[in-house]
């Protein structure tokens, strides 16, 4: 599995790649599930293959935040990019393509960033104090 | 069950509690909340002897304690002022204490310990049901509506072009919220349209924001500060990107996050966003013909009177 600092520069790419739009949002999709893999997996668990509303990256943000409802606060943006897969596969050929493209990367960015944050923190816990390890590491 | 003319009716006059960061950091939201109140002719109240809400380091180390500093604010507004309606326009806030209301009435242990508290602060006992709960969104858009805004705004923002940002804790959990997802009318959870629905009836141009709810970082801003302004920087290119002016706001904690980590994004890792972050009530107070200062709109970091000045919105 890459790291979250190789799925980001694999999200950068796709910013302006010349790429068909369709299979750029695919390939987006696909880092967006590895980057929730990535939470289900420090949680112990397999990650799931199956799908909810067509999707596996809604089943996987579903399973990941099962027990952990803070999960949710990424749950619109893995439906924003599941939203904007659609529009773009659905519509490859739209004047905007480009644009949603574009706009469909920063989802994806967020996604990667906020759930590597939340590991980092998860992994040191909730409190205030917590984030002495961070500084002392120079963060 | 209220109507809708029953509930413009009833939110005319509330209790109004501003929480601590709109005492600090978040003052200009305090100010130009009160002055499109007194525009709009809309009573506040503020709440008597008011409590922090218990926001989030009292929720980590005890959540009923939490509830029942939440419980003491609706308290004094059901029972020491008469109120039914408690508006709050922090996010945070809004948040916890509907999540009071929501726990007092479904959890008995909950109910133990707000009463036990309750008694020994020597105040009555907040009920299940008592008081209501809304957001400043909320209170504009069901005393005013979108009608009353064109009539009175005419299309001032005109030529603006705005992100609505929401933030997370607005929506979420869905399950404190009762009054939304109710279809036509009704504030959504997946996608939040009242302040979209507001400023485009003052004349604004809201563009295709894909990161309305995303996470701001505001939690990771202590902890780790690198991850909240990368967070904050993309949501401020999105904005960008999507065409924005400016990113509209209605929570403090978002608010200061996107001004205070777009100069860090700048300074840590040399990247310059020159998106303008403006709370919704100065947009609305602008429409409305309210003045700049008395909106606050000086305090605000990212220099937000270059746009008031470039659009005419003065």
């Amino acid at each position: 599995m890459r790291s979250f600092a190789d799925i980001e520069a694999g999200i950068d790419r796709l910013a302006d790649t010349d790429a068909p739009p369709g299979q750029a949002a695919a390939e987006l999709l696909a880092l967006g599930e590895e980057v929730l893999e990535h939470w289900v997996i420090a949680r112990g668990q397999a990650p799931t293959s199956e799908r909810k509303e067509g999707f596996r990256l809604l089943a996987l943000h579903r399973q990941g935040a099962k027990g952990d409802p803070s999960f949710n606060a990424c749950r619109e943006t893995a439906r924003e990019l599941a939203y904007h897969y659609n529009l773009i596969a659905l519509e490859p050929d739209h004047p905007e393509v480009r644009q949603r493209l574009r706009l469909a990367t920063m989802v994806a960015r967020h996604l990667c960033l906020f759930v590597s944050g939340k590991m980092e923190v998860a992994g040191l816990g909730e409190f205030c104090c917590s984030s002495r390890p961070l500084r002392a590491g120079g963060g | 069950m209220v109507d809708e003319t029953d509930k413009s009716r009833k939110y005319r006059s509330v209790a109004y509690y501003p929480g601590c960061a709109l005492e600090g950091t978040a003052h200009a939201y305090n100010v130009s909340t009160k002055a499109v109140a007194h525009e709009l002719n809309l009573g506040l109240k503020e709440v008597k002897n008011w409590n922090c809400c218990g926001a989030m380091e009292v929720k980590n180390i005890d959540p009923k304690l939490q509830t029942y500093l939440s419980s003491r604010v609706l308290s004094i507004a059901a029972n020491e002022m008469g109120h039914d309606v408690v508006m709050s326009p922090c996010n945070g806030c809004y948040h916890n204490l509907k999540k009071a209301e929501y726990d007092i009435e479904h959890d008995p242990d909950t109910q133990d310990v707000v009463e036990r508290l309750s008694a020994k602060a020597g105040h009555a006992t907040y009920k299940a049901g008592q008081a209501e709960t809304i957001h400043a969104l909320d209170w504009i858009k069901e005393t005013i509506g979108e009608e009353g805004i064109k009539a009175r705004t005419r299309d001032k923002l005109a030529g603006l072009k705005v992100a609505n940002y929401y933030g997370c804790m607005y929506v979420r959990p869905r399950h404190i919220f009762p009054e939304k997802d109710k279809g036509p009318g009704s504030e959504s959870t997946l996608k939040p349209h009242f302040m979209d629905d507001i400023l485009a009836a003052a004349g604004a141009e809201n563009v295709e924001f894909p990161l309305k709810t995303a996470c701001c970082g505001g939690a990771h801003t202590l902890s780790d500060s690198d991850t909240s302004t990368k967070l904050v920087l993309n949501i401020l290119e999105a904005a960008e990107a999507a065409g924005a002016d400016v990113i509209a706001t209605e929570c403090p904690t978002c608010h200061t996050g996107l001004e205070l980590h777009q100069v860090r994004a700048e300074t840590r890792f040399g990247r310059k966003t020159s998106v303008k972050i403006m709370y919704f009530t100065q947009l609305l107070g602008l429409a409305l013909g309210i003045r700049p200062r008395k909106l606050g709109i000086q305090e605000n970091i990212s220099d937000a009177m270059e746009v008031v000045i470039a659009k005419r919105l003065t």
